[in-house]
């Protein structure tokens, strides 16, 4: 079952034509990558599907619900969770509550019962940061649980905002190029979470540049160039695909 | 000798018996306060505290906006406006009306966060710069209208301001005179003192559940990365406007008690000059965190005053006359202790823990 499609999205900035329909599906838990080379309209796409840019054209349909234009918490409140491309973490709050931040969606205290602390609200702030601590474990930076999520080593930083947009409860996990940065170790243990990830039942659409990464990870790609998307299928089809090679290489010379 | 006192110092900390004797032994000392200040330095000081005690519950409505959830607010000073007014025009000769305390003091509350809530929708996509111009411009819309509401009908009488507010009257007993309470006389200062350190304790203990709480965290994802906060599911609009209802309200329940406190009000106390004060004691006790922004206004609200009795009388002894006159050289020092504080003290006198980690290290301690 399709889990999220965009149909014919086209957003333009002033004269630029950032997206021209574009259309994507993506199957209930697989790891979908998009691939391009810079300025291709990735992350407009991104910021598209996740409601921070209105499309001017197109909608977005995610596990039955037309959420085309919607607001970003609606967008979250349906249940697709993404990180960002320059980390925006909470900087000053510590990276457990950063996490437990996260958990706002789904919980429900007011401003009376955190002045009243009733049995309720207590009950549920327990959970909130049980929850927070179970999935900085999950991510692996459960050891800064309390250090100001901008004293958190770059790497780390990338994880705790893995782990905020987990807390969400999504279905699908969006993330803007998370290995950006990152030396071969920590993006071999990134690969190793986002497998993790995807075996819980949780779909993921990557951004990423990191071609070795995209091609080992993702079930199916597709490819933008120019705001078009030029190609789509298996990672090793893809590859091969000439129309590709030209849009990463440039065409042979005349 | 020393050794002994830091061994008690650290059994009043450690022991929770420690901790119940502290708070004793605080309760009396501000309970003895105002009696204390009357024997050693007059009445006059125990209004001062009134009126410090004021100034810290604005302080602390301010901070839930500034502090809490980042949002510069140059019109504060309105909601109190707001508050104080409809004390004096429900509670005094001037409509004839003469509805109790405990029914104009949540009044003022309510109708004050509805006031924020229309302050703060227009506003809700402007940050910074952008929003601190439109939220003074409707600190200076409010006091005008108070200033010109006197025609062609007359609600709020003009620049006269409302005369002869009724004071606040438990079972009988008036704020405005003396009273003999179980044999010790107890003059109206005094027991507005009282009120007011309960109302502050009160407001003090709401500032301080609702930012350890899911509201409070809302607020500080907003402050920090309002993008970041909608997308993680925070409605902001709401979270928002809620931080604008909150803080105005306190304004409104502390411009209720100005008014029975004065007996008389005017548009004249709510001039920009207030809201900019307001906001001194914030940024000077340490934004967002209640404690220090308690301090900043006690001492924001008392310095002045003990300036104002003191810089006369020192001047004349040490050059045999008045060189500077207190007023300017109120105006003079102030400067120069904002200048001071926030070059050596950026984060405020008394900052928030976190607050102090985020300006001083780099790294904190136990990360890699």
């Amino acid at each position: 079952m399709a889990l999220l499609e965009a149909r014919n999205i086209r957003k333009s900035f002033g004269g630029l034509l950032a997206l021209s329909e574009v259309s994507l599906t993506i199957e209930t838990g697989e790891i979908y990558g998009l691939i391009g080379p810079n300025g291709a309209g990735k992350t407009t796409l991104f910021n598209v599907l996740t409601g921070l840019y209105k499309p001017d054209f197109g909608a977005v349909v995610f596990n039955g619900n037309d959420l085309t234009g919607r607001k970003p918490n609606l967008i979250a409140d349906a249940g697709i969770a993404r990180t960002f491309q320059n980390i925006r973490l909470f900087a000053n709050m510590a990276a457990v509550e950063n996490v437990m931040v996260g958990r706002h969606l789904r919980t429900r205290a007011g401003p009376l019962g955190a002045v009243l602390r009733d049995k309720t609200t207590m009950a549920e702030e327990a959970d909130i940061r049980r929850r927070a601590h179970e999935l900085l474990e999950y991510v692996g930076v459960v050891r800064h649980a309390e250090a100001l999520a901008k004293n958190l080593a770059y790497g780390d930083q990338r994880r705790l905002e893995i782990a905020r947009a987990l807390a969400t409860d999504p279905k699908l996990l969006a993330l803007d190029e998370p290995a950006a940065g990152m030396n071969p170790t920590e993006t071999a243990s990134l690969r190793a979470l986002l497998e993790q990830i995807r075996a819980d039942g949780i779909t993921i659409l990557l951004i990423e540049h990191d071609v070795k990464l995209v091609m080992g990870l993702c079930n199916r790609v597709a490819v933008l160039d120019y705001g078009k998307k030029i190609a789509e299928g298996a990672p090793a089809e893809v590859q091969r695909n000439p129309v590709v090679i030209e849009a990463y290489l440039g065409g042979a010379l005349p | 000798m020393t050794a002994s006192w830091l061994r008690r110092l650290e059994w009043f900390q450690r022991d929770p018996r420690g901790k119940w004797v502290g708070l004793a032994l605080a309760v009396i000392g501000l309970a003895v306060l105002p009696f204390a200040l009357e024997a050693s330095v007059g009445r006059t000081w125990v209004r001062i505290i009134d009126l410090a005690l004021l100034y810290a519950m604005l302080a602390l409505g301010l901070n839930i906006v500034v502090g809490f959830a980042g949002l510069l607010d140059l019109g504060y000073i309105a909601f109190y406006a707001v508050g104080a007014y409809v004390y004096a025009l429900l509670a005094s000769p001037h409509f004839g009306i003469h509805l109790p305390w405990w029914i104009l003091l949540p009044m003022g509350a309510v109708l004050a966060a509805f006031f924020g809530v229309v302050l703060g929708a227009p506003t809700l996509r402007l940050r910074g710069d952008y929003l601190a111009i439109v939220t003074l411009g409707f600190g200076e819309i409010i006091r005008i209208f108070l200033n010109n509401l006197n025609a062609p009908i007359n609600i709020t009488n003009g620049p006269q301001g409302v005369n002869m507010i009724d004071p606040i009257a438990v079972n009988g007993v008036s704020f405005a005179k003396t009273n003999m309470l179980l044999g010790i006389s107890f003059p109206g200062t005094h027991l507005h003192y009282y009120l007011l350190l309960l109302l502050t304790a009160l407001v003090v203990f709401v500032c301080l559940r609702l930012e350890d709480s899911r509201i409070g965290r809302a607020w500080a994802a907003v402050r920090e990365d309002e993008i970041a906060a909608q997308a993680m599911g925070i409605n902001t609009r709401n979270v928002k406007l809620l931080a604008f209802a909150m803080g105005a309200s306190f304004g409104g329940v502390a411009g209720g008690l100005f008014s029975s406190l004065q007996g008389f009000v005017s548009p004249e106390s709510f001039a920009l000059w207030e809201s900019i004060t307001v906001l001194c004691m914030v940024v000077l006790g340490g934004m967002g965190h209640v404690a220090g922004v308690v301090l900043g206004a006690l001492l924001l609200a008392t310095l002045p005053e003990l300036l104002r009795h003191t810089a006369a009388p020192v001047q004349q002894q040490l050059f045999g006359k008045v060189i500077l006159d207190p007023e300017s050289l109120r105006m003079l020092l102030f400067g120069l202790a904002l200048i001071l504080v926030m070059l050596l003290r950026p984060a405020g006198l008394w900052p928030s823990p976190t607050r102090r980690r985020e300006l001083t290290s780099a790294r904190a301690p136990g990360t890699v």
